[in-house]
Order: structure tokens, then C-alpha cells, then sequence
């Protein structure tokens, strides 16, 4: 294998998992060492800067650091007492929201003056605001553009306020018009030629995925008084145009959002709400731990039934009827559902919520308005620029690439930022700036750290909730509180601070072994070099994971490598204590995404 | 040192030995020796060969004098005796011990101080009675916890770290222990564990007076150009005789290897020691040979490692005094006090 280059800042930021795996690359164990010294404040900052709505995300995140944290490889259940778990990144991101100072707009930046140029947002969600903070701060003046009364998008429309009170959005959302040169225009977009004729620099899309699936089944059109889409449903619900439910409620759709619907029901009068699945358990979309908090609300989940008839009389709904189904694999391991055989199942309601996906729409895109889509509907767009067919237009968010999450559109939004600034000052857009690297050695003594280094061995913890008798009363009370400073503390310790990194200098190397003898999880192995595949067989411990990195450090007298294993390493530093000659070093890299205001930064 | 434990978290792959221990189980408190000590990498070896033997912890007793080598006992095998002597005294407190229970696993832990200087007494008696144990030297040649003056075993000439070249005759204790009758004797490098975990083994294995010479770097006094126990000296002129494939005595032997390059020695337990040939033909059965080899070796400035020594049916203290098959500490008070008729029977047969 060839020596590692860690002048690449790719290599070092992929073994910070969390960060890698973020669509923002928010630099999460940053942050969460700021909130176990109690930095509220500035671990909100990283967070804004890198994620813009870090109180938001800390409720709803679909957090894909979560599943990617090095905490859920290394754990021992035996030491844990209980199954390896990540550390709760998305719930410490809340704890910084929730207890930053009163004063934190006074840290956010105001609108220099203006640039001459103005860029249209079609949509007010989280990838058209993403979009205006990231360009606001640089002079340019946004016009945003959405159908309903308040900015937000799907966060106010999609999210019940028992998950995220509107309190928090407006506040997010707060500080990004507060910046300046930001309009919102209460107003439906029903053309985008004459978005095009108002002569904006740049018009950026954001409308998101606006149109719910519908069921297509017998009896539908006959009950449809009783059938809602979960889309609409929802957001008929948060802005108070709906506020009952039947008592029996059947949602359809295995994903968050019938989630959300199912819970919902629960709160406005539904007693016997449950969530009927297509596929199995454990292949519905809906996140693990939002599935949990349905079934704790006494919401049960019934899989592998497909709906075939809604049942009525007198033009009234009485019931779904379902076919069981089982899954099949083919040989490619594709699953198809094929009937089981077993009688048909009724199951009786007063309403019918269908959650079973979600689709783009742009009917107000003229065909000749020189954007090109594909064949399912979808914008043509340049990956890494999310320009269209049409130069001065970009998309973002669930309207690029089809149904996402908040996070992805924040990432959207920055990317798209980026493209329309460089686009304006007459770059190629195609150069993508490098991402901001600062390194800094952790060494403070000669058994000193500037980090917490000694791993802890405590359980994930979890976020106090609400009784449930009390938060099935209320709709607008929010169901988690959040953890306290107390447990905040105690949770950020789980952390195995990542992003420092160990850094190894071979032509200080004395190859004692010391390292090897110490390194508590056998990831350090000086060896014969040989091709990876086989190298990882005969290390200390075998390197399983080909998803992670073999690190290899070279220049050894005795002309061997150095291979470490950064699959399992805990950071915890010994390595570098124990080397008699500093050529082990514990060094923090710290890795900011360049946002459209450095946009100029070379690759 | 280290101010923070060793974390207690570990490789998922880390398995069980048969004993139903892993590696870890066989670990002790963190080292407070120098940084790059090559102590540690021998305490690090004694784990891995402990663990491999599938060796119950509470089994074995460890035993050490004083200085650098002999704190390490705390470093490794925490669950397992111990006993810190006085200085050099270690071989009469393990004979000792020996002797009152016979049935545990003895690893005597000493410096080039320790047994070279203030202990060279103890040392040579203690092969000569064949007390059954493994007596590992940590041999760095320097008195590390006085600040690196030349220790008994420093090489004439090797120059200390202020400069000076020593002028006095090493003692070598790998001829001495051979000539003394030790039954095992063996020298290895800590920086090089694929020799030294099979030789630890095999030794720990062995019925009978096993010593071991570790050539044991001080980072801090004795790893300086000029010094012939540094990583880089010993690296330079390590001429290895022989490797050892230690195996346990139900395992069968699965690589195959070219005819001729394989010596089998079956020690009296039944282990097998397969010795792999290195090089020059070697027959660690020669007590004369070996000891000429030695001596050839330190003449030409080389560190001759590997197994130098093995008779593989040792005859050891126990079998010398002809005690009882239990363990003496096992004997109760009617078979240690017969009683005043046994007394008279004694007397009358040597009127």
C-alpha cells in the first residue's frame, strides 16, 4: 500500500464519521465538546453557521451521523450494560439551541450593502433559506416566494408542533430574515417565465415535493369525505383548519410521515389509530426511533397487508380491506410482495390517512421556459453545481433530487449558494471551492491533552419525555424535553472526539512498540507492507470494516510500515503518551464546508 | 507515564482463550515506566503468551527484586501473585515458594541490576538447584532508575550517554545460567515479539530452570549512537539462530516446511518445540556447543538470539530433594507430624 497522504483533507475528515456522513459536514464533535463546557452559545454558532437551523434539526434530523458514529462499533455490550448505541448527536444539537444565551442574534451577521444583484427563491423551506442567508450576507438581495402565510415550508407544515413547537421555527427562521435584504412575498408562483421576466440575477428552486401519492383502490372516490392525504392533512392541521379525528383511524404508508399522521390522529380525538404497512417492519422507511415513539403512544403497526378495497355504505366509510402478502426474493435479492394466500383482512375506520409517498410537481414550469426534466419529472440538473438547463436556474432541496430531509436541503442550499455567487462574479461554477482546514497539536504537558481523552463506558442516554397521559391531551405540547445540562454533560462525554486525529511521523519512530503494546482497541501494527486486501488480514487485530481506512505511515529504519486500523481507534491518545519520541501526535483537525461567502477558496 | 487507565473498551474480534479469559483479562495496572521502555513490550509478551497458554491467572505467581524490571510485574498478569523482594533476593523468595506449593507456574522478573550485580549470588544458585520457573531478565545495561550508569552486563565499550565508553568485562548471563545448569536459556529482543511470545511460551512450558535474556532498550539512558543495547544496535547486529513454532501438545503441525529446516523437540510435559533453522546449522540440545556459540557471538560484537539451550528432560529441585508428589502446602498435619512413635522409632534406629 502506498503511504497515506494526509495533506488530502478528505482523509482525515472521513475518519470523523459523524461529520462525513452529515450532507452539511457540520463538525459535530466540535461542537459537542463546546456543550460539555457548557459553550452553549458557540456550539450553536458551528451548528448555524454549518446546518442554519440547529434548534429545528435537533428535533426532527433524520441523522444520518447517528448510524456512522465510531461509539456504535467500539462498545462492548458487557461494559455498556445494554447494545452498542451511537452517541445522541441530533438531541446534544437541541441542548445547544435550548440553552444558548438570550443574546444569540447579536453573534449573527448583518447585510453589508447591497450588491446590485437579486435573486428570486421559489419556496420558503429550508433550502430556499439556506439559499438566502448564505447570499444575504454577501449583498445580494433575495425575494422569497411561498403559497402560505409564514416562511418554513415543510418544517411548519409537515412537522407536528408536539415534535417541534412553532416557537423554534419561527425563531430559526427569525434569524435568517433578520439578517437583511431578505423579502418575503406571501404569493403563489404560477409561472416561472414571469419569475424570469422580473429580471432576477439568479432564480433559485426550492418548492420542495409538494404533491402527497394517492390511493388508487375501489371505494375510494365513494368514501373520499373520509379519506385525507397525509400531506395536506398535516398541514391543514398546523395552520388549525382541522382539529378532529374519527375515533378509528387507519393511516397508510410506512414512512415519517404517516408517522407523524398516526400521532397526530391520536391527539384529535383518534382512540384506535393504527399504521398500516405494505412492506415488513423493518424495511418501512420511517426512522427507528420515530417508529418507537409511534408504538409508545399505543399506535400499533400491522406489515405486509396491501390494501385492495375501502369499504362503505350509504356514502359513508366502514372499513379498508387487505390483502396479506409475503416477500419474495429473486435472484438478484430483489424483494418482490406476492399474495400469501391467507384470507383477505378488514379492518374497520372512520377515516383513512394516506402517507404512502410523496411526489415533485412543477406544473407552474412552462414547458418552454428552457428547463429540462426527465423522465420521472424531475429537473435535469448538474450534481455538483445543481444548476438546470437553464443558466441563470438553480434547484435545490426535495425539488432536485426528489423527497429528502431539512439537512439535505441545508446542503442543497449552501451547494446551490455557492454555484449562483461564483456564477455572478463570473467563475465557473464547476470549481468547487476546497473546504476550510485548520490542524492544531492537542499536546499541553507531557500527560496533557487539550481534550477530554479517557473514553467513558456509559449507555446511551435517553431524552426525558413528557408523561404520555399528559402529551396525548395536548397537541402543542411538545413531546420530548430535551436533555438538561446535567445529562447534556454526561452524554457529550460519550463522545471519542474524533476530529482528533492521530498523527504519525515515521522518521521520529524508533519502532519500540510501544504504541502497539498500549493501544487499547490493537489497531497499530508495524509490518511488511503487501496489498491491502491481504494486509488486513494479518494485523494486530483483523481490519474488518473495508469501509474504513488502513492508515500508513512509512520512512521506518527498518523499512516496514506503519498500518493503523482507524476502523475501532478510540482517540483516546495513548498512543502518542506512550511514544518516547513525539512520533505520535494527537492533532485536531477541524473542517468547515466553505460557504458561498469564501466561495473564491482554490481547490 | 500515563495519567489516564487503559480504556476497557476493546476489539470487537477479541476472542476467549480456552480458560475463558481474553487477552485484556491477562493485562495489569498501567505502566509507570518511561515512555518506549522496552519493559513494556515484555510485559506486553508475557500477556500474549500467558493468554495463549490458556493459563488460569490465579495459577501463576510472579515474582521480582528491584529496580526498573522488576516494577513491571505490576504491569502485567494483574490477576495473579505476586511478590516484590528485596533487592537481588528474588531467586531464595521463589525457591522458597517453590517449594512450599509446586504446583503453581513461577515467572521470576529481574534486572541486569538485580541479578548481575547486588543478585549475582542468588542467580547462579537458584539455575544450579533447577528450580522449576521462568527467569526473564530485562537487560538493558544500565541502572535507568539511578540515571543510566553502566549496569554488570553493559558491553565493554559501549558508551554511555554523557559520552564515556565502559571499561569493564560484561557479565553475560546466558553463559553463566548454562554453565550453571539451567535447562532453558534463551535470549531475545523486546522489540521483536513473533521470537519473543513463542520463547516465553515454550519457557513458561518448560519442567525445569528456564531463563531468558531480554535485550530491553532505556529510551531514556541507553538509546544513544554508541550504545550496543539500543533499538538500532540490537537491530543491526541481531544474529537470530533459530525460530520457535511453540506448540501445545494436541495441536497438530499444519505449515509444511522444506526438509532439513525443522528441528522437533518434545519437552517432558509433552509440548513440542518446533525449532525453524535461520541460517547457520545450530543444535540447541549442545550444552558445549552452545556455550561456544555464545561466546563466538559476543567476540564477533553480534546479539545472538533465539532458543541457545534446551535439555528437554530437566530434572528440578523437587525431583533433587525428593519431596512428596502434593504440593508441600497441601500436607496436612498428620502427614507433616507423625507423632511421638514415629518420633522413637526415628531414635531407636540411629542408636
Amino acid at each position: 500500500m502506498k503511504p497515506t497522504d494526509i495533506a488530502n483533507p478528505d482523509y482525515f475528515h472521513k475518519v470523523v464519521d459523524c461529520q462525513w456522513a452529515c450532507p452539511a459536514h457540520t463538525p459535530v464533535p466540535e461542537y459537542i465538546r463546546l456543550i460539555a463546557h457548557g459553550r452553549y452559545s458557540d456550539a450553536y454558532m458551528i451548528n448555524w453557521k454549518s446546518n442554519v437551523f440547529p434548534g429545528i434539526l435537533g428535533r426532527t434530523c433524520d441523522r444520518p451521523c447517528e448510524p456512522a458514529c465510531r461509539r456504535s462499533r467500539v462498545e462492548d455490550e458487557t461494559l455498556v450494560k445494554g447494545k452498542k448505541e451511537p452517541v445522541a448527536i441530533c438531541r446534544l444539537k437541541r441542548v445547544a439551541a435550548d440553552y444558548k444565551d438570550d443574546d444569540i442574534a447579536a453573534h449573527m451577521p448583518k447585510a453589508p450593502e447591497k450588491n446590485g444583484k437579486r435573486i428570486a427563491c421559489i419556496g420558503g423551506g429550508p433550502s430556499s433559506l439556506t439559499v438566502a442567508r448564505d447570499l444575504a450576507v454577501i449583498g445580494y438581495e433575495i425575494v422569497i416566494y411561498d403559497q402560505d402565510p409564514k416562511l418554513g415550508g415543510f418544517i411548519r407544515t409537515q412537522i407536528p408542533h408536539f415534535r417541534l413547537p412553532e416557537s423554534v421555527i419561527d425563531e430559526e427562521v427569525g434569524y435568517i430574515t433578520g439578517i437583511g435584504n431578505i423579502e418575503f412575498r406571501h404569493q403563489r408562483v404560477d409561472s416561472m417565465k414571469a419569475i424570469l421576466a422580473e429580471g432576477y440575477d439568479a432564480v433559485f428552486v426550492g418548492s420542495g415535493a409538494p404533491r402527497g401519492r394517492d390511493l388508487d383502490v375501489p371505494g375510494r372516490k365513494e368514501a373520499a369525505a373520509n379519506i385525507h392525504i397525509g400531506l395536506d392533512w398535516l398541514s391543514s392541521v398546523s395552520f388549525g383548519h382541522i382539529s378532529k379525528v374519527g375515533k378509528r383511524v387507519i393511516v397508510l404508508g410506512g414512512g415519517n410521515t404517516a408517522m407523524d399522521c398516526c400521532r397526530t390522529a391520536r391527539r384529535l380525538g383518534g382512540d384506535d389509530v393504527k399504521v398500516i404497512v405494505r412492506s415488513g417492519f423493518e424495511e418501512m422507511k420511517a426512522s427507528p426511533w420515530e417508529k418507537e415513539d409511534a408504538m409508545g403512544e399505543d399506535i400499533p403497526i400491522l406489515n405486509m397487508l396491501v390494501p385492495k378495497e375501502v369499504t362503505h355504505k350509504d356514502g359513508k366509510i366502514t372499513g379498508v380491506l387487505f390483502e396479506k402478502v409475503k416477500a419474495e426474493y429473486d435472484a438478484k435479492g430483489r424483494r418482490s410482495l406476492v399474495p400469501s394466500g391467507e384470507p383477505d383482512e378488514h379492518h374497520e375506520c372512520d377515516d383513512v390517512l394516506v402517507a404512502i409517498g410523496q411526489e415533485n410537481s412543477f406544473p407552474w414550469i412552462e414547458k418552454d421556459a428552457g428547463i429540462e426534466f426527465d423522465k420521472w419529472g424531475l429537473p435535469r440538473l448538474n450534481e455538483k453545481t445543481f444548476g438546470s438547463s437553464h443558466p441563470k436556474v438553480f434547484f435545490g432541496g426535495d425539488a432536485a433530487f426528489g423527497p429528502k430531509n431539512i439537512i439535505w436541503a441545508a446542503a442543497h442550499g449552501h451547494d446551490a449558494a455557492i454555484s449562483i455567487h461564483k456564477m455572478l462574479i463570473g467563475e465557473d461554477p464547476e470549481d468547487r471551492p476546497a473546504p476550510g482546514v485548520t490542524v492544531a497539536s492537542q499536546k499541553m504537558g507531557i500527560h496533557e491533552w487539550s481534550y477530554d481523552n479517557a473514553p467513558t463506558i456509559d449507555h446511551r442516554l435517553k431524552v426525558p419525555h413528557r408523561p404520555k397521559q399528559e402529551a396525548l391531551k395536548d397537541i402543542m405540547a411538545e413531546v420530548e424535553l430535551g436533555f438538561d445540562p446535567a445529562l447534556a454533560f454526561k452524554e457529550a462525554q460519550r463522545c471519542l472526539n474524533c476530529d482528533v486525529q492521530t498523527v504519525f511521523t515515521g522518521q521520529l519512530c524508533i519502532e519500540c512498540d510501544a504504541c502497539v503494546d498500549i493501544c487499547p482497541m490493537d489497531c497499530i501494527t508495524f509490518t511488511d507492507n503487501g496489498e491491502e486486501k491481504e494486509l488486513r488480514t494479518r494485523l494486530m487485530a483483523p481490519a474488518m470494516n473495508p469501509t474504513q481506512d488502513i492508515y500508513i505511515g512509512n520512512d521506518l529504519k527498518t523499512g516496514r510500515i506503519m498500518a493503523k486500523d482507524e476502523d475501532v481507534c478510540l482517540h483516546c491518545g495513548l498512543c502518542a503518551e506512550r511514544c518516547p519520541t513525539g512520533a505520535w501526535d494527537m492533532r485536531k483537525y477541524y473542517m468547515e464546508m466553505t460557504q458561498a461567502e469564501h466561495a473564491c477558496r482554490k481547490q | 507515564m500515563t495519567y489516564i487507565a487503559k480504556p476497557r473498551l476493546h476489539h470487537p474480534s477479541l476472542v476467549k482463550n480456552k480458560a475463558g479469559f481474553t487477552r485484556r483479562d491477562y493485562e495489569g495496572a498501567v505502566s509507570t515506566l518511561c515512555a518506549g521502555c522496552g519493559h513494556d513490550s515484555i510485559s506486553a509478551a508475557i500477556i500474549q503468551a500467558s493468554y495463549e497458554l490458556d493459563v488460569l491467572p490465579h495459577q501463576i505467581a510472579k515474582l521480582s527484586g528491584i529496580g526498573c524490571s522488576s516494577k513491571a510485574p505490576t504491569y502485567f498478569l494483574g490477576a495473579s501473585h505476586g511478590f516484590n523482594t528485596v533487592h537481588g533476593r528474588m531467586p531464595s523468595v521463589m525457591t522458597g515458594a517453590n517449594l512450599a506449593n509446586k504446583n503453581l507456574v513461577y515467572m521470576g522478573v529481574s534486572g541486569d541490576g538485580d541479578s548481575a550485580s547486588i543478585g549475582l549470588g542468588q542467580f547462579a544458585h537458584i539455575m544450579r538447584r533447577g528450580v522449576n520457573m521462568t527467569y526473564i531478565v530485562m537487560n538493558n545495561g544500565v541502572y535507568g532508575l539511578t540515571k543510566g550508569q553502566f549496569s554488570a552486563t553493559a558491553d565493554k565499550g559501549s558508551i554511555s550517554k554523557k559520552g564515556v565508553a565502559n571499561s569493564e568485562e560484561p557479565i553475560d548471563l546466558v553463559s553463566l545460567a548454562i554453565m550453571m545448569g539451567a535447562t532453558f536459556v534463551g535470549r531475545s529482543f523486546s522489540g521483536d515479539k513473533h521470537q519473543l511470545v513463542p520463547l516465553i511460551k515454550a519457557a513458561m512450558a518448560h519442567q525445569g530452570a528456564a531463563f531468558l535474556d531480554v535485550i530491553s532498550p532505556c529510551v531514556a539512558f541507553n538509546n544513544h549512537p554508541g550504545s550496543t543495547k539500543s533499538y538500532d544496535y540490537v537491530r543491526e547486529h541481531n544474529e537470530a539462530l533459530n525460530r520457535i513454532d511453540f506448540i501445545e501438545g494436541r495441536e497438530e503441525i499444519t505449515t509444511s516446511y522444506d526438509a532439513g529446516t525443522l528441528t522437533t523437540v518434545q519437552q517432558h510435559d509433552g509440548s513440542i518445540l518446533r525449532l525453524r533453522k535461520l541460517g547457520e546449522d545450530y543444535d540447541a540440545s549442545n550444552k558445549v556447543g552452545a556455550m561456544t556459540r555464545v561466546q563466538e557471538g559476543m567476540a564477533a560484537g553480534e546479539v545472538v538470539t533465539g532458543l541457545l539451550y534446551v535439555d528437554p528432560s530437566p530434572k528440578d529441585l523437587h525431583h533433587h530433594l525428593n519431596t512428596v508428589d502434593a504440593p508441600l502446602n497441601t500436607l496436612g498435619d498428620a502427614d507433616l507430624c507423625p507423632g511421638s512413635s514415629a518420633l522413637e522409632k526415628i531414635n531407636a534406629s540411629l542408636r
